[in-house]
């Protein structure tokens, strides 16, 4: 698609009151375009977007008839609902603090995401599929993205349909006013290693109120070692790729990119081998 | 018949009173129909002509437009909803129970302003989605995008300032439940990493900013309220002339 041919199209050909701007403006596609190629938007694209807000504005109608606005009982810190739930847009975040400890779950995650979302034109250098739908032409980007987006709305479909009293997981078919039994029993990554290799909890050194074990350190070289061969195999593997993002952006984007996958990775990690944090100091738990 | 309406309307048109009101003659012929989208306000947020394809519905679904829309929406209602809201921890909830039970239309107006606010939150996901996967955030429009992003955060933010002002349970736990989160920043938080170590407590963090206290009280009402109210619709208001000024100077990515 030619750029920049909107804008062009639409300056007057007599150069009105831009004091000879518009002589200097280079001729555009649109200009070569036949009268034919164009409709004007009065009346076409008006009455299209006349139409849309009236049905937008019927819905509206309709839904505030069918289902109105709630109101609870007056606030009070006396009586605390149970569960609390923050609006449905938020329980995405929510719901990753069964997992994560606030500071990620509600902080850095959701800072990555806008950063992230502010990076991705600047680290997709491919020029395809500007200005139409198409998957071939960008797979990477596209399931990416998709894999974000798929996240992020389950994440709120969990929250918002099958986290009842506590948290806890309920079906939409079971009794929601019965409390589930507390499920306990979660280990950090580094008790599960120092127990199976049988290693003594006595710290190496101890820096402050850090006592740094042996386990510990093996949970360090595995999260610095997910990020190391996170980054290097892509190089190594698949130097094209990397040459067409260059440095800059090869680093900003693969962060981005494992920290993504490392979301869904801690989950399952949760849910297959009960581990609670894979890291641990004094000052943070991952 | 048709003829008499066509002397009135030219009789109407020719008036002093509407020349001086609109730039243009009545858009029935096509210089007419021009000369309307150069010299209106709000309709020269559009180009003259287009191309034909960008009447195909398909490629923006129409959802930058609609967020706009549900933006204006909001507005009105939300100017109506002032007129009998009043920010104070003592009769915010009443005021809130008087739209739903005394006040002419209170409730429709409540309600239109609740779900414009859903419907809102969703368009402008569903709006990054199709620029996303339209490529429509390649050069020359990455700024457009950053632009999006931060309007993006906005109605977000805006969305939750208002959550807090019914002051029933629902409001005032939501808002617990984020500030919890505020609470755990790194660095600026009492509870997050490094913040005690920074000498970060309850009266001092960026949650007591947030709230203008320790505790969800009459402060943070107030803050939610200039904010949700002033604030952040100006800053909305901003950023949307910023993104609807490049959408015209990169052009429009797709058959538009
Ligand atoms: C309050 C929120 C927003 C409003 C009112 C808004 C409004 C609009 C409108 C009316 C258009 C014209 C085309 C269309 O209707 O799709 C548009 C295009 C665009 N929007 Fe938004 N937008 C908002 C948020 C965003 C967000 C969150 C992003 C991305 C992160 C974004 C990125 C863009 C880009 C890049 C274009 C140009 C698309 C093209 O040339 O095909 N906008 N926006």
């Amino acid at each position: 698609m030619a750029e920049k041919e909107t804008t062009l199209g639409t300056l007057p050909k007599r150069d009105g009151n831009s004091g000879g701007l518009a002589a200097l403006i280079k001729k555009s596609a649109s200009d070569k375009m036949g009268p034919e190629d164009h409709v004007l938007v009065w009346p076409n694209l008006v009455y299209i977007e006349l139409i849309s807000m009236l049905f937008a504005t019927a819905l509206l109608l309709f839904l505030s008839l069918i289902s109105p606005a709630p109101l609870e009982e007056l606030a009070s810190s006396d009586t605390t609902p149970n569960p609390t739930k923050a609006p449905w847009y938020f329980l995405g975040l929510q719901e990753l603090l069964v997992y994560f400890d606030p500071w990620l779950a509600g902080v850095v995650l959701p800072s990555l995401i806008i950063v992230g979302l502010v990076l991705l034109p600047y680290i997709d250098p491919n020029p395809k599929g500007k200005g139409y739908y198409t998957f071939s032409e960008r797979k990477f980007a596209v399931l990416g993205f998709c894999f974000g987006l798929a996240l992020w709305y389950i994440l709120i479909v969990i929250g918002v349909w099958f986290r009842g009293l506590d948290w806890s997981w309920y079906w939409p078919w079971e009794n929601w006013h019965h409390h589930k039994p507390i499920t306990g029993g979660l280990v950090d990554l580094e008790v599960i290693i120092g127990k199976t290799l049988g290693m003594s909890d006595t710290p190496l050194v101890t820096l402050g109120r850090y006592g740094v074990t042996i386990a510990n350190l093996i949970t360090w070289a595995l999260f610095l070692g997910y990020y190391a061969i996170g980054f290097s195999v892509p190089f190594l593997t698949m130097r094209k790729f990397y040459n067409t993002l260059g440095f800059v952006r090869y680093n900003l984007m693969m962060f981005m990119f494992l920290s993504m996958l490392g979301v869904p990775l801690k989950i399952f990690l949760r849910l297959l081998a009960n581990v609670k944090y894979v890291l641990v100091t004094p000052w943070f738990k991952i | 018949m048709n003829k008499l309406l066509d002397q009135i309307r030219e009789n109407v048109t020719q008036t002093q009173v509407w020349k001086s009101i609109f730039r243009h003659g009545f858009p029935s012929n096509d210089a007419n129909r021009a000369l309307v989208m150069f010299s209106n306000v709000i309709l020269h947020l559009h180009p003259v002509r287009v191309r034909r394809g960008a009447l195909k519905i398909k490629f923006t679904w129409c959802l930058g437009g609609l967020t706009f829309f549900f933006f204006v929406m909001l507005a009105v209602t939300g100017v109506f909803l002032m007129f009998y809201y009043v920010p104070d921890t003592r009769r915010a909830y009443n005021d809130i129970k008087d739209l739903g039970t005394v006040i002419y239309f209170g409730s429709l107006f409540r309600n239109l302003h609740r779900w414009s606010a859903h419907a809102m939150v969703f368009s402008v996901w569903m709006h990054m989605t199709r620029v996303f996967l339209t490529g429509s955030y390649k050069p020359p429009r990455e700024f457009n995008w950053v632009v999006g992003v931060i309007l993006l955060v906005v109605t977000l933010v805006m969305s939750w300032t208002g959550y807090l002002l019914p002051w029933d349970q629902l409001a005032l736990w939501a808002v617990t439940v984020g500030s919890k989160m505020a609470e755990a920043t790194p660095l600026v938080g009492n509870a997050g990493p490094f913040g005690p170590e920074l000498g970060m407590g309850v009266d001092n963090d960026v949650r007591f900013v947030l709230l203008g206290g320790t505790v969800v009280g009459q402060s943070a009402l107030l803050r939610f309220y200039v904010l949700h109210c002033l604030g952040l619709p100006l800053v909305m208001a901003l950023f949307m002339a910023v993104h609807f000024w490049r959408i015209r100077k990169d052009g429009f990515s797709g058959p538009l």
